[in-house]
C-alpha cells in the first residue's frame, strides 16, 4: 500500500505541473510519465511530433516506470511509460502498446578476451558458482560481478529473462546504468548488465549465446535479454494521447528510435 | 512598548528553538512507528543477528551490515584520529601564527566539500589505485575507510584544537618551568588536560562516518556479506537504506525503517557518550 503514496505524490506533482505549463495558450495538452530509461527517447520524439502539431503540446517526464503505472492509472498523465518484462498486476486494466524494445546487454572491460557467453554460463556467474575467468577464455583472476540494487527494473527483467539467478554475496551492487558502466570500465575482471542503449567504447558487449545485442538479431528474436517498453493509457487511447503514440510506433517514428540507439518494437 | 517587543522576540526565539527539537521528535516517531511494528514481527534477535538480506525471500538479516558500519568506521578512526589529533596539536602548540592563519581556513573548506566529491575522488583516484596494488575489486572497506577518514577530519581538528586552546596557559608555562621540553609539556601536560574534549571529537567523529551515506555508496562496493579482510566490498547500513528506498515496497520498506531506526539508536548511543565526555571535561577545569 504504502508504495502508491510516493507514486501518487508524483502523479500529484505531474498534474500541478501539467496545469501550471499549459496555462495562457489554446493547446491540447497530452503528459508522459514513468520508465527513466525511455525518457529521452520520449523527449526526442514528442519535439518531432509538436513540430507538425501546432495545437498540441507534450510533455515528457520521467520517474520510473512505477510512476508510469501509477500516473496512467490515476489519469495525471495520459501516457505511462514502462520498461518491465512483466508488468505488475496492476498495470492489466490499462491498455498497453509496446513503443520499442531495450536489450539488456551483458558487459566486460574491453582488455577482457572474453566474447561470448552462453545463458548458462550467466546465470552460473552471476550465482557466484563459476568465479574465475580462466573457465571462459580470459586470464586467471576472479570474476567481479557488478549488478543493481534490488527492486531495480533492469535487474529484475535481466534476472527474469535468465531465470534462477540467486546473485552472489560477493556481487558489488551499483544504483544506476551510468555508474555500472564506470565500474566496468574501471575493473578489468568486472562482468554487468545496462541498458543497451547505454552501450559505449569503454566497455565491451559480450555476445550471448552467439547472439551480439543488434536491432537485426533482436528482431529475428534471436537475441535473448530483450525487455519491451509500454505506453500505457487508461482505456484504448483517444485524441492527442492516440496521435502521439500512433506518431511514435509509426515508420518515421519508429526509425527515430532505431536511429538514436534504441531497438524498434516490430 | 518596549516591554511588548521584547516579549515577541522572547516568544519568537522560543518557537524556533523548539521547531528544531520538534522536528527531531517528529523524525524519531515516524522512524519508530515505520520501523518498530517490522523488528516486533520479524524478531529483533532475528533481524540484527541474520546474515543474510534477501528482500525478494524475505529475509531481512542486517548482521552483514552492522558488522560493516563497525568496521568502515573503525578504519576511517584508525586514519582520521592520529592525523586529526596531530593536525590540532600542530596548530594549536607549534605552528607560527601566519601558518595557523592558512591552515584553519583550509580545514574549514575540507569540511564544505560535498561528500559526493569525496566519492567521485574515490571511485575514480583511490579505487583504482588499491585494485592495481593490493588486488580485489578495489570498490572496498580499505576504499571507505581511507575516504572517511579525510572526511571527518575538520570534525576532529576544529573540536580537539578548541580542547587544546581551552587548557590554561600556567599548565604549559608550569611543566616548561620543570624544565620540561615542547614536546614533554605538550604530550605530559597539555594533551592528558584536553583528553576528554579529544575523545568527544573522536566520538563525534564516529558518527559523522556512521552516518555518511554518499561517498560510502560510491566507493565500498556494497556487497551485502561480512567481510573477511579490508579489500572485500561491504554495505553499511546507512547505504542499505539509500540503495533500496527508491524501489522498496511493503515488508522490504519497513525493513529499511528498522535499519533506520538501529542507526538512530547508534548515533544517540555514540553522542551521549561524546556529551559525557565534554561535561567531564567543563567540570574539571
Amino acid at each position: 500500500m504504502t508504495r502508491y503514496v510516493f507514486a501518487t505524490l508524483c502523479a500529484g506533482f505531474l498534474t500541478l505541473s501539467s496545469l501550471l505549463t499549459g496555462c495562457g495558450r489554446n493547446r491540447t495538452m497530452v503528459t508522459m510519465a514513468g520508465s527513466t530509461a525511455f525518457q529521452p527517447f520520449a523527449e526526442k520524439l514528442a519535439e518531432e511530433f509538436m513540430m507538425n502539431r501546432a495545437d498540441v503540446s507534450v510533455t515528457v517526464q520521467g520517474g520510473g516506470s512505477a510512476v508510469g503505472i501509477q500516473s496512467a492509472l490515476s489519469g495525471a498523465a495520459q501516457i505511462g511509460m514502462a520498461d518491465l518484462v512483466n508488468l505488475p498486476p496492476e498495470a492489466a486494466a490499462l491498455s498497453k502498446t509496446v513503443v520499442a524494445r531495450d536489450g539488456i546487454a551483458v558487459v566486460v572491460n574491453p582488455v577482457n578476451p572474453a566474447t561470448n557467453l552462453t545463458m548458462e554460463q550467466i546465470r552460473a556467474i552471476f550465482n557466484g558458482t563459476a568465479a574465475n575467468w580462466k573457465e571462459f577464455g580470459g586470464p586467471d583472476k576472479p570474476i567481479v560481478v557488478v549488478s543493481r540494487e534490488a527492486g531495480s527494473g533492469t535487474r529484475s527483467s535481466f534476472e527474469q529473462i535468465v531465470k534462477d539467478i540467486k546473485l552472489t554475496g560477493n556481487a558489488i551492487i551499483q544504483d544506476s546504468n551510468g555508474t555500472i558502466r564506470e565500474t566496468v570500465a574501471n575493473d578489468a575482471s568486472a562482468i554487468g548488465y545496462l541498458s543497451h542503449g547505454l552501450l559505449n567504447e569503454k566497455i565491451k558487449a559480450l555476445t550471448v549465446g552467439g547472439e551480439s545485442c543488434t536491432t537485426a538479431a533482436v528482431l529475428a528474436n534471436r537475441y535473448p535479454l530483450v525487455r519491451p517498453v509500454y505506453l500505457l493509457t487508461r482505456g484504448a487511447p483517444q485524441g492527442a494521447a492516440k496521435d502521439v503514440i500512433d506518431f511514435m510506433t509509426s515508420a518515421q517514428g519508429q526509425k527515430m528510435i532505431q536511429d538514436s540507439g534504441l531497438l524498434p518494437a516490430k | 512598548m518596549k516591554f511588548n517587543s521584547e516579549k515577541i522576540v522572547h516568544y519568537t526565539l522560543l518557537v524556533m528553538a523548539f521547531s528544531a527539537i520538534a522536528s527531531l521528535a517528529l523524525i524519531a516517531v515516524f522512524m519508530l512507528k515505520e520501523g518498530l511494528p517490522f523488528i516486533l514481527k520479524y524478531g529483533l534477535g532475528k533481524f540484527l543477528l541474520g546474515s543474510t538480506w534477501e528482500p525478494q525471500s524475505g529475509l531481512y538479516g542486517i548482521f552483514p551490515m552492522i558488522v560493516a558500519s563497525i568496521w568502515v568506521t573503525l578504519g576511517a578512526m584508525l586514519i582520521g584520529a592520529p592525523l586529526g589529533v596531530a593536525g590540532a596539536v600542530f596548530l594549536n602548540e607549534f605552528a607560527p601564527r601566519p601558518a595557523m592563519r592558512i591552515i584553519k581556513p583550509t580545514i574549514e573548506l575540507l569540511a564544505g566539500i560535498p561528500s559526493v566529491v569525496f566519492g567521485f575522488l574515490g571511485v575514480m583516484v583511490l579505487a583504482p589505485f588499491i585494485r592495481v596494488h593490493a588486488g580485489g575489486p578495489g570498490l572496498c572497506l580499505l576504499a571507505a575507510a581511507i575516504i572517511l577518514g579525510i572526511m571527518v577530519l575538520p570534525t576532529i581538528i576544529s573540536i580537539s584544537s578548541d580542547a587544546i586552546g581551552a587548557v590554561p596557559n600556567s599548565y604549559r608555562e608550569g611543566a616548561l618551568a620543570l624544565g620540561a621540553t615542547r614536546w614533554q609539556s605538550t604530550y605530559m601536560v597539555v594533551l592528558k588536560a584536553a583528553r576528554s574534549g579529544i575523545i568527544a571529537s573522536i566520538i563525534l567523529a564516529m558518527g559523522r562516518a556512521v552516518g555518511e551515506t554518499m561517498a560510502v555508496i560510491m566507493v565500498a562496493g556494497n556487497a551485502v556479506k561480512i567481510p573477511h579482510s579490508a579489500l572485500d566490498s561491504v554495505r553499511t547500513l546507512t547505504a542499505n537504506i539509500a540503495l533500496e528506498m527508491g524501489y522498496a515496497t511493503g515488508m522490504h520498506r519497513h525493513a529499511l525503517f528498522a535499519t533506520g531506526v538501529v542507526l538512530f539508536v547508534i548515533i544517540m548511543i555514540l553522542n551521549s557518550i561524546a556529551s559525557a565526555a565534554m561535561r567531564r571535561k567543563i567540570g574539571k577545569s
